[in-house]
């Protein structure tokens, strides 16, 4: 006989309801609904129109980072990947020229993420480096490697700059109206979210993340696992570096831009709510989270609140989510 | 034995009287009495489950007993924590050693009573201490050296004195020797007679009877629970200790065995060496249960993991109806076999994930077209295992929600969601309640009378007699026995498991 059919109904409504997945869809609505009274500019089509323009890049590594994390890794080279694929691209359109270098630029840009992830995945599987030493040590070497590239691609010109239309079109496209960069975003992140959701390697990267040793006795080639998703994280990379290249067209040179990318993308999805410990956690939660940080910072400017105080509401922001989600772990305990 | 007790070892009683205590309505211990004698080494023997562990947690502060007292010196204690125990002079003495490896003995053993000034650590006082500690207990150990480089027996010894550092006068050591090698065993043995001669009172307990009859003075017999006598050591032999240790019929726990029929050999194994396993061959036919007994150690959970290649293997064979077996999980699974492990929470359930999806985790080839899970055909699957092996409920909710039978009942489901040839089984029925309990093995016989090789691990002795058409005992990652028929018996799998560790336990 078992006794879990047994239902307790009503047993205190406020532990039934699902704290956990509802974390980020309240604050997200709450503020948008407030921007959207409190801004007459914020919902407008050309206002969220560019917002979601900007945040294609982000949104495209965030999904792939998000198998990531699930799978129990992490990758801190995102960012380092994303300007590194950028100056390939861009040095090589500009070395190369006409429809052949553009070409030849994107292919060899997105290629480029691809490898850098797959190494990222053998290292912190096969060679056993932990992935959060791994890929931040991998992020200073494509950082250095970044810079060869680019002395060489600079050569007797000041910036690189790729504003040619053979490579422009990428972004200034809008079918229907919206972006090229935002359409190819949704796609993305409706494949990943789908093959997360419905697929027997999404029901692998839950159980690798959830419990690898559980996973490897059920039959799972966890180290394989794990690196496909080092591998996507890496594809996604190199995609959002050649998209936001041909969204501005001049190769980024600044170390900064790496680390912010970096950490934009591990913020949203931890607002969104995916474990950083692995196990759980989905795109549309990752999606909601970037979003959120993408639309309070927009918020801030059209309400004109100081930008100094962007970086402090987003800090005091994940530790809300992150508090949130430990508490709401207590109580499942 | 002259008492050369240095005359500042206060000396304990500790008594308990009709100590009771149950878990999840289930009773553990039952009305204990028991006296432990100050100086003299009292040892508690039993098979797997028969409460050592409880009566001694009890003491230690670890669990609070449910009726009954826990007197020491005549008063009546409750202790809440192991905090408390040790402050009346109580310590244990963990399996798994609680050091800081990069610290050095002395510091280990003064570690958060360090002698102080102004926040800055005496280092030569601290030395002084330590001297001054390891005089008066006469244990030898360099201070200054890491613990983390010292053998096990020695960090043992840290552990020990660390406790006397504290002042505990009664100290429970449970299984001490059973990690320990032959020569480190004998240096053990050493030091517990010390603890004696220095006035200390150990309790202790062990597997080993050999090692209990060596050193203890008194020793207590406990079966199911109940405390069935307390005696001196000099008035016992094994054979009377294990002929205390038995008791209770098998009863109708266990269903009855499948007709062994003269079915071909699906499993062969054949001079499996693998880290734990040392050379070993055995034959499972289909239809046929065959269990594996040792104690905790023995190597038993190695040999499963071996045969299932999720260990890597340095030599030997592993063969499923004449056919070569590779080096991993994978493969073996294609091949037809399938492991339960010991541990579901940490090598069987993903817990986090709905339970529908922990069914269905080895078999997803069987609810998906290509790589495309489909949610229908799943739930449907999920549905039909989970009422074959009884677990009724919403399959989405997480697996962590159920008690442990029926977590155990999820894994079953997984294995009986594809027909296998090879099933092995360890420790199937741990942390599972008695109804459940039978379920299972209802679920292991019937996978025998459907031609499957059923391999089942178990300490307990009766499951493994209860279940089994044959018993093998494994000992040091070898077999050491065979049992069929009239001498598939406790005593004789007892007499093989219960091994000197100094003779055979090493080599």
């Amino acid at each position: 006989m078992s006794t879990d059919t047994l239902t307790q109904p009503s047993r205190s409504f406020a532990r039934r309801i699902p704290w956990r997945s509802l974390a980020i869809v309240v604050p997200f609505l709450a503020v948008f609904i407030a921007l959207s009274i409190g801004s007459p500019a914020f919902l407008t089509f050309q206002n969220v129109g560019n917002v979601l323009d900007r945040q294609s890049g982000i949104l495209i590594v965030a999904a792939a980072s998000t198998l990531v994390l699930i799978a129990g890794g992490i990758d801190l080279s995102i960012g380092a990947t994303y300007m590194f694929t950028a100056v390939i691209c861009g040095t090589l359109i500009v070395k190369v020229g006409g429809v052949a270098g553009a070409v030849l630029g994107i292919t060899v840009g997105v290629l480029a993420g691809l490898l850098v992830g797959i190494i990222n995945g053998i290292i912190s599987t096969y060679l056993k480096v932990n992935p959060l030493i791994a890929t931040l040590a991998m992020s200073f070497i494509i950082l250095g490697a970044t810079k060869l590239v680019s002395q060489f691609g600079k050569q007797g010109v000041g910036q690189i700059r790729v504003d040619v239309p053979e490579f422009r079109w990428l972004a200034t496209t809008k079918p229907f109206g919206i972006s090229l960069p935002t359409w190819i975003a949704f796609v993305v992140l409706v494949i990943l979210g789908i093959v997360l959701w419905r697929t027997t390697f999404g029901r692998y990267v839950y159980a690798a993340g959830g419990n690898a040793e559980a996973a490897r006795l059920a039959g799972i080639r966890v180290n394989i696992v794990r690196i496909s998703t080092f591998a996507l994280a890496g594809l996604a990379s190199g995609l959002a570096g050649v998209i936001d290249l041909a969204r501005t067209p001049s190769v980024p040179e600044n170390d900064a831009i790496s680390t912010t990318l970096t950490f934009t993308v591990l913020a949203g999805i931890v607002v969104g709510g995916t474990s950083i410990l692995g196990g759980e956690g989905a795109i549309w939660r990752t999606v909601l989270g970037i979003l959120f940080i993408a639309m309070l910072y927009n918020g801030f400017t059209l309400l004109r609140i100081d930008p100094l105080f962007q970086g402090i509401a987003l800090g005091v922001i994940i530790l809300i989510a992150v508090g949130f989600d430990a508490w709401s772990k207590l109580r499942r305990r | 034995m002259p008492n050369t007790a240095a005359v500042d070892t206060p000396q304990l009683l500790v008594e308990l009287r009709g100590v009771g205590k149950s878990f999840g309505g289930v009773p553990v211990l039952t009305d204990i009495d028991l006296r432990l004698e100050p100086g003299s080494v009292h040892a508690l023997v039993g098979e797997n489950g028969a409460g050592k562990s409880t009566l001694s947690k009890i003491i230690a502060g670890i669990y609070s007993a449910d009726s009954g007292e826990l007197l020491v010196d005549g008063e009546a204690q409750n202790f809440g924590t192991p905090r408390e125990a040790l402050d009346r002079g109580i310590a244990a003495i963990a399996q798994e050693l609680a050091l800081v490896p990069a610290l050095s003995v002395a510091e280990n053993v003064f570690l958060g009573r360090e002698p102080r000034t102004l926040g800055w650590i005496g280092r030569r006082q601290l030395r002084k201490e330590f001297v001054a500690l390891a005089e008066r207990t006469g244990f030898a150990l360099d201070p200054d050296v890491p613990v983390g480089s010292l053998r096990t027996a020695d960090q043992q010894k840290v552990e020990i004195l660390r406790a006397l550092a504290r002042g505990a006068s009664l100290i429970i050591m449970d299984e001490p020797t059973a990690a320990l090698s032959g020569r480190d065993t004998e240096l053990l043995h050493g030091v517990v007679r010390q603890l004696a001669a220095s006035g200390h009172t150990v309790l202790l307990i062990s597997h080993y009877l050999s090692e209990v009859l060596e050193l203890a003075d008194t020793i207590t017999i406990l079966r199911d629970g109940r405390l069935i006598r307390t005696a001196p050591a000099a008035g016992e032999t094994e054979a009377t200790l294990i002929e205390g240790m038995l008791g209770r019929t098998l009863g109708s726990v266990f269903p009855e065995k499948p007709p062994l029929s003269e079915g071909n050999e699906v499993l062969v194994v054949t001079d499996l060496v693998a880290p734990g396993v040392n050379g070993v061959s055995l034959t499972i036919r289909a239809g046929e249960i065959v269990g594996l007994a040792g104690l905790v150690g023995a190597g038993r959970s190695e040999i499963a993991h071996a045969i299932y290649g999720s260990v890597r293997r340095s030599a030997g064979t592993v063969e499923v109806d004449g056919v070569d077996c590779g080096q991993s999980v994978p493969e073996a699974l294609g091949k037809g076999i399938f492991l339960i492990p010991e541990s579901r929470k940490d090598q069987g359930l993903v817990l986090g994930r709905p339970i529908r999806q922990n069914v269905t985790l080895s078999n997803l080839a069987l609810v998906t077209n290509g790589n495309w899970v489909m949610p229908a055909k799943e739930r449907r699957a999920s549905h039909e295992m989970l009422e074959r092996v009884t677990v009724a409920g919403d399959d989405r909710r997480a697996v962590s929600s159920l008690s442990g039978g029926n977590q155990q009942k999820v894994l079953f489901a997984r294995a009986l969601q594809k027909s296998r040839k090879v099933l092995i089984a360890d420790e199937p029925t741990r942390g599972v309640d008695v109804g459940s309990r039978r379920a299972i093995y209802d679920l292991i016989v019937d996978q025998a009378a459907q031609g499957i090789g059923v391999l089942v691990i178990s300490s307990d002795v009766e499951e493994v007699l209860g279940l089994a058409h044959r018993i093998l005992v494994i000992r040091a990652g070898r077999v050491v026995a065979e049992l069929t028929g009239a001498d598939m018996t406790e005593e004789k799998v007892l007499t093989a498991a219960f091994a000197d560790p100094i003779t055979s336990g090493s080599k």
